[in-house]
């Protein structure tokens, strides 16, 4: 393989090339094909595992399928019967919306605010670093999730610990009111991906802005206001595409803490575990494969809302450079 | 605010917020410890005496599946899987990042837009063709498309990273007559092994804590992972069984604790770069 472009140094300048124009274009061609070989196992992914699943389970969401019989061309029932007939989608789209809107920003918030805190630790900076990050390695284990379930059930240490302060809220995985934010928890409980992601951006403050505020008279809330948050705004906004993706599509946790059925009461039926249930234990593949449009959709317009507002409300320092 | 104060209150806050961060994760190795007649009847997380026999009857495993079997079968998995992606994932990187082809744009474009993709929009197809080939119930639907680069998250990484490599030893190799492929095996790879350690660690450890494609592919107990073997405690509710499913829990989670002891720098870096960057 190395043989081959041996010919040809790396870089061609077209200014100083003077060789006649057909052969440049040869050269152009032959120093492609390279690229698709280093390629070609990411392309034979991309079309075999992506591309044709992408439109296959768009065509198998218009039909009736169960993996034995040939797939039946149903239109939009699916859709139909999904928005209208099932009030457990509703159910799941309620809990997983829920979920996001509690979790994501409670995450992110504790996520910024201990990397603030950790900023300005002169010392044991790289320990704590390490040590909150762990959590977020070992929360999407099945064990957790187990640990999870006891913590927050009846006995467990959570509501042990709530009833010293006069707070009696006996279990919360049994309560309908209640389990989903202990599914929240778990995800708050993971803070330290995004919190290291804050803290190299905190780091790449320039600290002589923060020396020019305050030679100006800005308190610690100004400065916060005026300079850390613009600052950190394209941190913050990666951070929040990717937590809001994510919790979309929790399940383990799900799965675990409402003993595998979403329950009490439906009340931890999270959209992906609604998914699987219909999908794969009531063999109705065309159902849940308009499910999974559905959520693609969902998170598609979502991503394309925060992109769009945020040119409003991110800012590149380097954009000029750009 | 006194001087003393000022230095010493985010200290303490940072340690508060640690330890209760901690606590689940000491409970579940109190408890794994600890005789069935303590579990739930104390808050106090020290058990009176140590109860190993825990940690013997966690062994045996489930099913007449020996935790060893479960462990080697996980083991086996998350080797597969970080081989692939090490592999797949940097020969793809390494074209995005250093050389020119015609839809080089349009690929990196798709590339990124699948790293929104949810995983759930391709399952059902990935599923029928893994069935048609007859791989359900093997490891093939685990690993295969490792090798195939799906995971775009470390295309991306690496990628990133490449790109902040310095390109005068690339170019000198190439101008001594290295082909793309030599420059990017002796060069560039080796230069970028801090990605591909990131890669690989992360790799292991989500494969080691997957859940949902282990259970939709694998059905036979002596295929069985150690996730999928826990996961048969979750409608578990009787509190008597606590000490050895907690061992086993305990099992389980302990070599991502040793690649995270060992490996921290790299996790902690990794993440940061791929943040900061994007």
């Amino acid at each position: 393989m190395s043989a081959v472009s041996t010919r040809a140094p790396a870089r061609a300048d077209r200014t100083t090339d003077r060789r006649p124009a057909a052969e440049r274009g040869r050269r152009v061609r032959e120093r492609q094909w390279p690229a698709y070989v280093f390629l070609s196992p990411w392309m034979i992914g991309a079309v075999v595992l992506t591309l044709v699943p992408m439109a296959v389970s768009l065509y198998l969401s218009f039909t009736d399928y169960n993996m034995f019989d040939p797939p039946r061309w149903v239109g939009l029932r699916n859709y139909g019967d999904m928005l209208t007939q099932d009030p457990r989608y509703w159910r799941s789209v309620g809990t997983t919306l829920l979920y996001v809107v509690v979790a994501v920003p409670l995450k992110l918030a504790l996520a910024l605010g201990v990397a603030m805190l950790l900023k300005n630790l002169a010392r044991g900076r790289a320990f704590y670093r390490s040590a909150f990050y762990a959590p977020s390695l070992l929360g999407a284990s099945m064990s957790i999730a187990l640990v999870w379930r006891a913590l927050f059930n009846d006995g467990g240490s959570v509501s042990g610990v709530l009833d010293t302060f006069g707070i009696h809220t006996g279990s919360w995985v049994g309560n309908p009111h209640l389990a989903v934010y202990a599914v929240v928890l778990l995800s708050v409980w993971q803070f330290g991906a995004p919190m290291v992601i804050f803290l190299a951006g905190l780091q790449q403050v320039p600290p002589d802005l923060y020396e020019a505020a305050a030679l100006d008279g800005a308190g610690r809330w100004r400065q916060f206001v005026s300079i850390t948050v613009p600052m950190l705004s394209p941190v913050v906004f990666f951070n929040l595409v990717l937590e809001i993706i994510n919790s979309f599509q929790v399940f383990t946790p799900a799965f675990a803490i409402s003993g595998g059925d979403g329950g009490p009461a439906d009340s931890t039926l999270f959209y992906t575990l609604h998914l699987y249930e219909r999908g794969f234990t009531a063999s109705h593949m065309g159902y849940a494969a308009a499910m999974a449009w559905l959520l693609l959709i969902v998170i598609g317009v979502i991503t394309l809302i925060l992109f769009r507002t945020s040119r409003s409300w991110v800012f590149y320092a380097d954009e000029e450079t750009r | 605010m006194n001087i003393a104060t000022k230095r010493w209150l985010p200290h303490t806050v940072a340690a508060v917020c640690l330890l209760i961060l901690l606590y689940p994760l000491a409970w579940l190795l109190a408890t794994s410890l600890k005789p069935a007649n303590e579990v739930v009847t104390s808050l106090d997380l020290w058990p009176s005496h140590l109860e190993w026999s825990n940690y013997t009857t966690a062994l045996d495993g489930v099913s007449g599946i020996s935790v060893t079997r479960l462990l080697s079968n996980t083991l086996l998995i998350a080797a597969g899987a970080v081989l692939g992606n090490v592999l797949s994932c940097s020969l793809a990187a390494y074209a995005f990042a250093r050389l020119r082809f015609r839809l080089r744009k349009a690929m990196f474009a798709f590339m990124v837009a699948t790293l929104m993709l949810p995983h759930h929009v391709v399952l059902i197809p990935q599923y029928i063709i893994f069935n048609r080939l007859g791989m359900v119930d093997t490891y093939w639907p685990l690993v295969l498309p490792k090798f195939l680069a799906t995971e775009a998250f470390f295309v991306f990484l690496i990628v990133q990273f490449m790109r902040g490599l310095p390109r005068e030893l690339e170019e000198s190799a190439r101008i001594d007559g290295c082909g793309a492929f030599r420059t990017y095996w002796s060069i560039t790879l080796p230069l970028s092994r801090p990605a591909l350690i990131t890669t690989a660690i992360f790799t292991f450890i989500w494969t080691w804590n997957d859940f949902f494609t282990q259970m939709i592919y694998l059905f036979a107990p002596e295929n069985f992972t150690i996730t999928l073997a826990l996961s048969g405690f979750v409608d578990q509710n009787s509190t008597s069984a606590y000490g050895p499913m907690f061992a086993m829990s305990v099992i389980s989670v302990l070599p991502i604790m040793l690649f995270f002891f060992v490996f921290q720098r790299y996790l902690v870096q990794g993440m940061a770069t791929t943040g900061l960057k994007g």
